[in-house]
């Protein structure tokens, strides 16, 4: 037996870090939660990227799910706030430091609920942050109420029906002038990656509905979010793969089965064809896939639509490169001359 | 009016032997959208020119045209810019009230009429005016759908005729108001106000005893809104991030504000602006958007009035409990509900005060005038980021809304304070924070913000209890100590807030305490008082809450405290119950008045009088 044990090399990422400055605390949330899965998709995406965890401001409303940024990111400034408004938390924090990397992740009851509005006005502002939304169907942290997300027909642990239609969210977003919709399953590890990481890169809001089954009240027969219904009636658009703009790989591909979408940063979406064609850049084509999949009771998983060159909500109130919050006196503060012409103005 | 002892039934003769020069009230009565305001401004604004104290006061209706609007016009040889409440002259264009306002008026008044409304037949014991403005209006203005605008011009040269307003002031005041781009407009009005003036000399006889002299006791003066004067105070300390959501009375503080900040506020070098105006999808949003800005350390404002600050309690808590910085401006009007939108109250002292669910308690300022308004909001805006907590600017309807005489404003003489902010190269030093550790003693931790360039600088910020290092926690000692703290902060801020005015007066047995707008008629009053009852009265007038320690002090001097509330339930009292010793509630007596109009003098004193048993 060999005397001398050498530990092997840590293993970093392009700026040097290590994996551990990427996670956060202990997950309080049940053992098996698809939140807990999409809280490690985070963890490994902006690790993989190299993304600097200071830079990053997590925000969250209230509910299981906005609990989980306490759980990943832990170098990274977070903010949970009151039920459904953390949009405006975000917007008011995105106005203040243009230059961070703004990550949200809600709920189904804090989106499609009491944050309906809210969410609206963000996507209609195209605010450049990602907005995870994990959608379970169900109120978990209140103990298994229906969300305004279950699907029509589906139940409560108890056996009570849903009688009232879902809102689809990415549905939605598509309408109200989203510029990067997705949806995928807490359970795919692969896509949910190539879905984060293309809206790390995403210049404007992304949103990314997350089908995340709860284990403790939404998991049952008659639920259509558990893990067993996603396995029987989860459809995915395409294949997806992520270049990020630093690896430059030139791969040949072949005529019609991948298209490239060349993001801000210069990263690339590579989407391969599966059983269909579709197109990312056709509101109209998504929105008419996602009423079809409706129809037949599939649930369509994959980028549902990309448009990389609407403005942002910053850019139109026309910030300066740096965060506003931190200019110097001498830049918000005119000088006495000013006030004397406002002054004289009013004689 | 004890210059005119008649009685309704006499007729009234000339009186050309007495003269009441530079203390007199004037009401407007038109109908809104009726282009009045600009007439208004210039009659006002030509009685300020000559060197008089004024103050106007528009009672308008929550509407956008076709109602019954009132504006008040002050001339006041003594300063006294409250609004009073009898009406010596009134200038009756809005037929649906003419009678109903002349009815109203004390015996002796002046009335100035549209002359097809024959009002002179109402009653005998006033002077009339009849004046044809549709017949002068025509040949002054050719084009038909204009006159209904520039008819109202005629009055202001009739009431020029009648008070000896030079016309060269109201020709300069017409210019001001119209400014170089409208001269054409200017023009033509001025035609209005000269055919009125000639009506009046050629045809009118002056029976009335009210007139104007030149006086020296506005020069250097400005003319502004308290609403306007908050969004300068903004603009000059530095604010980066406005949220708003239009409501009346706080609409025009946000307007006014984008339009300084589109002149002022631009890199002269790239054109960027050094800051972000979002109109919100509602309250929620706009206080959401501000306390997210504040957080990420921005110098953050909203503007609302009392509907807007129900809704926002829910966040206003968040600020308060999680400690993030944002000024609010609250322009009170009166409620419940949507109440009166387009007048004015103290009525939101308590909501305030203790704005949202479980043990909150929020600072709050309480300017009087444009200058404090001003000097306030700046003040308030180190005072919200050295606390990390939202801080109140309280105006109301009446200040935020019309014109007041003011003295310029002073530049700010200190620099920009930012708080309690740790930097990269403060982490370096220290290796760590607890973001709610009480290190100075003052109960302010502190804080970093997001972006800041150190493995050490995150926190996490929640709603939900934490302990010293922002830590998740239900611990009962955990929740204890966090919350005694933010008490002792709370405490701490009484030393930081602007001190009280006061007047002692040697001798007096009564006192009164009022805030804001009351300023006026307590003022006023205090003179009535010892002119007509010989009482004499001190006065405090408290600036901020938490209270001075001088209200105790103030308190102890005097046998009996009228506290002043222009509400219904005596909020600011109510306020002092909560903080005084018990032993000192006896003296505390309530002066209250809610109808909606600005205050006036003789309210308080009818009202001292009669509680005094006098």
């Amino acid at each position: 037996m060999s005397t001398t044990h050498v530990p092997p090399p840590k293993k970093v990422n392009r700026i040097g870090l290590e994996v551990l400055p990427y996670k956060g605390s202990k997950t309080t949330l049940c053992a098996g939660c698809g939140h807990n899965a999409i809280s490690e998709r985070i963890v490994e995406c902006f690790y993989e990227l190299g993304v600097q965890p200071w830079t990053v401001a997590k925000f969250s409303g209230i509910g299981c799910s906005s609990k989980s940024p306490a759980y990943f990111l832990g170098l990274s400034h977070g903010f949970n706030g009151v039920h459904g408004r953390m949009p405006a938390i975000a917007t008011g924090a995105m106005l203040a430091n243009r230059n961070l990397l703004g990550l949200g992740v809600t709920g189904d009851g804090d989106t499609a609920s009491i944050g309906i509005g809210q969410f609206m006005h963000l996507v209609r502002r195209n605010l450049p942050m990602i907005y995870v939304i994990e959608n379970n169907g169900v109120y978990g942290l209140t103990k298994g109420q229906f969300s305004a997300t279950a699907d029509l027909g589906s139940t409560l642990k108890s056996g009570m029906p849903n009688d009232l239609p879902p809102f689809d969210c990415c549905a939605l977003g598509l309408k109200w002038g989203a510029t990067f919709v997705a949806r995928s399953f807490s359970g795919d590890k692969k896509q949910l990656q190539a879905i984060l990481k293309t809206a790390i890169s995403h210049h404007g809001l992304s949103i990314i509905d997350v089908i995340s089954p709860c284990v403790t009240f939404n998991d049952h027969e008659g639920s259509t979010k558990s893990y067993s219904y996603m396995k029987d009636h989860e459809e995915m658009l395409h294949e997806l793969d992520y270049v990020p703009f630093y690896e430059d790989i030139s791969v040949e591909i072949p005529e019609g089965t991948v298209t490239e979408v060349q993001m801000h940063d210069g990263s690339k979406l590579r989407i391969r064809k599966l059983d269909r064609d579709f197109d990312p850049t056709d509101r109209l084509a998504a929105l008419a896939a996602l009423e079809e999949a409706e129809k037949k009771g599939e649930v369509l998983t994959g980028v549902l639509y990309v448009n990389t060159q609407k403005p942002t909500f910053l850019e139109l109130l026309n910030l300066p490169d740096q965060a506003i919050a931190t200019l110097p006196e001498s830049s918000v503060r005119p000088p006495k001359t000013v006030l004397d012409q406002v002054m004289e103005e009013l004689r | 009016m004890s210059t005119l002892e008649v009685s309704p039934s006499e007729p009234l003769t000339p009186a050309s032997a007495h003269s009441v020069v530079n203390d007199f009230s004037i009401q407007v009565a038109t109908v809104n959208g009726s282009g009045s305001q600009t007439a208004n401004t210039v009659l006002m604004r030509s009685i300020f020119q000559m060197g008089i104290p004024v103050s106007g006061k528009n009672m308008f209706p929550s509407n956008i045209a076709g109602l019954p609007t009132w504006f008040t016009i002050r001339a006041s040889k003594h300063g006294y810019i409250g609004r009073r409440k009898e009406i010596d002259l009134l200038v009756a264009m809005n037929p649906e009230t003419a009678r109903e306002d002349v009815l109203k008026l004390d015996s002796g008044a002046a009335v100035v009429y549209d002359e097809p409304l024959k009002l002179n037949e109402l009653r005998s014991d006033l002077h009339f005016y009849p004046v044809p403005f549709d017949k002068l209006v025509a040949p002054v203005c050719p084009e038909a759908k204009l006159r209904k605008l520039v008819r109202n011009m005629i009055y202001d040269g009739v009431m020029a005729w009648l008070l000896s307003i030079e016309m060269n002031e109201v020709h300069k005041a017409l210019v001001k108001q119209f400014g170089k781009r409208k001269a054409k407009a200017a023009e033509l009005n001025w035609g209005a106000a000269q055919a009125g003036y000639d009506f009046a000399a050629k045809t009118l006889t002056k029976t009335d005893p009210y007139r104007v002299e030149r006086m020296n006791e506005t020069a250097g003066k400005i003319i502004i809104d308290g609403n306007a004067a908050c969004a300068l105070g903004a603009m000059f300390a530095g604010v980066t991030v406005v949220t708003w959501y239009p409501i009346t009375p706080s609409s025009s503080l946000v307007e006014t504000l984008i339009g300084y900040m589109k002149r002022f506020r631009h890199d002269p070098e790239t054109g960027k602006s050094t800051y972000a105006i979002v109109q919100a999808e509602d309250e929620l949003a706009s206080i959401g958007m501000a306390l997210g800005a504040g957080w990420a350390g921005a110098r953050s404002m909203t503007a609302t009035a009392g509907p807007g600050i129900s809704l926002m309690s829910e966040f206003i808590g968040l600020g308060y409990y999680a400690e993030l910085p944002a000024v609010i401006f609250d322009v009170e009007r009166v409620g419940p509900s949507t109440g009166l939108p387009t007048r004015t109250q103290q009525g939101d002292l308590l909501s305030v005060a203790l704005c949202s669910h479980g043990d909150t308690k929020h600072p709050m300022y309480f300017p009087c005038s444009p200058e404090e308004c001003f000097s306030m909001a700046i003040d308030a805006f180190d005072f919200a980021e050295y606390f990390q907590t939202p801080t109140f600017v309280m105006t109301d309807l009446d200040l935020g809304m019309n014109n007041w005489m003011a003295d310029p404003f002073q530049y700010p003489d200190k620099p920009i304070r930012r708080g309690k902010v740790l930097g990269a190269e403060d982490l370096n030093k220290l290796g760590s924070f607890a973001r709610y550790k009480d290190v100075d003693g003052d109960g302010v931790g502190y804080r970093t913000l997001p972006g800041t360039d150190h493995a050490a600088a995150s926190y996490f910020t929640r709603g939900s209890g934490h302990n010293e290092k922002a830590q998740y926690t239900e611990r009962e000692d955990d929740y204890i100590h966090n919350m005694d703290r933010l008490a002792h902060k709370f405490e701490c801020m009484r030393q930081r807030l602007p001190e009280p005015a006061v007047n002692l007066v040697p001798g007096a047995k009564i006192g009164f305490v009022a805030v804001g707008t009351s300023d006026y008629a307590v003022r006023e009053s205090c003179d009535q008082l010892k002119n007509e009852c010989q009482i004499d009265a001190s006065y405090l007038r408290l600036k901020a809450y938490p209270f001075s320690d001088h209200l105790v002090d103030f308190i102890g001097r005097h046998d009996r405290i009228y506290v002043v509330d222009q509400n219904r339930d005596a909020q600011l009292l109510g306020l002092m119950r909560l903080e005084l010793d018990p032993a000192m509630l006896a003296k505390l007596h309530s002066l209250r008045y809610y109808g909606g109009l600005p205050l006036d003098a003789r309210t308080v004193t009818d009202e001292v009088v009669k509680q005094e048993g006098k």
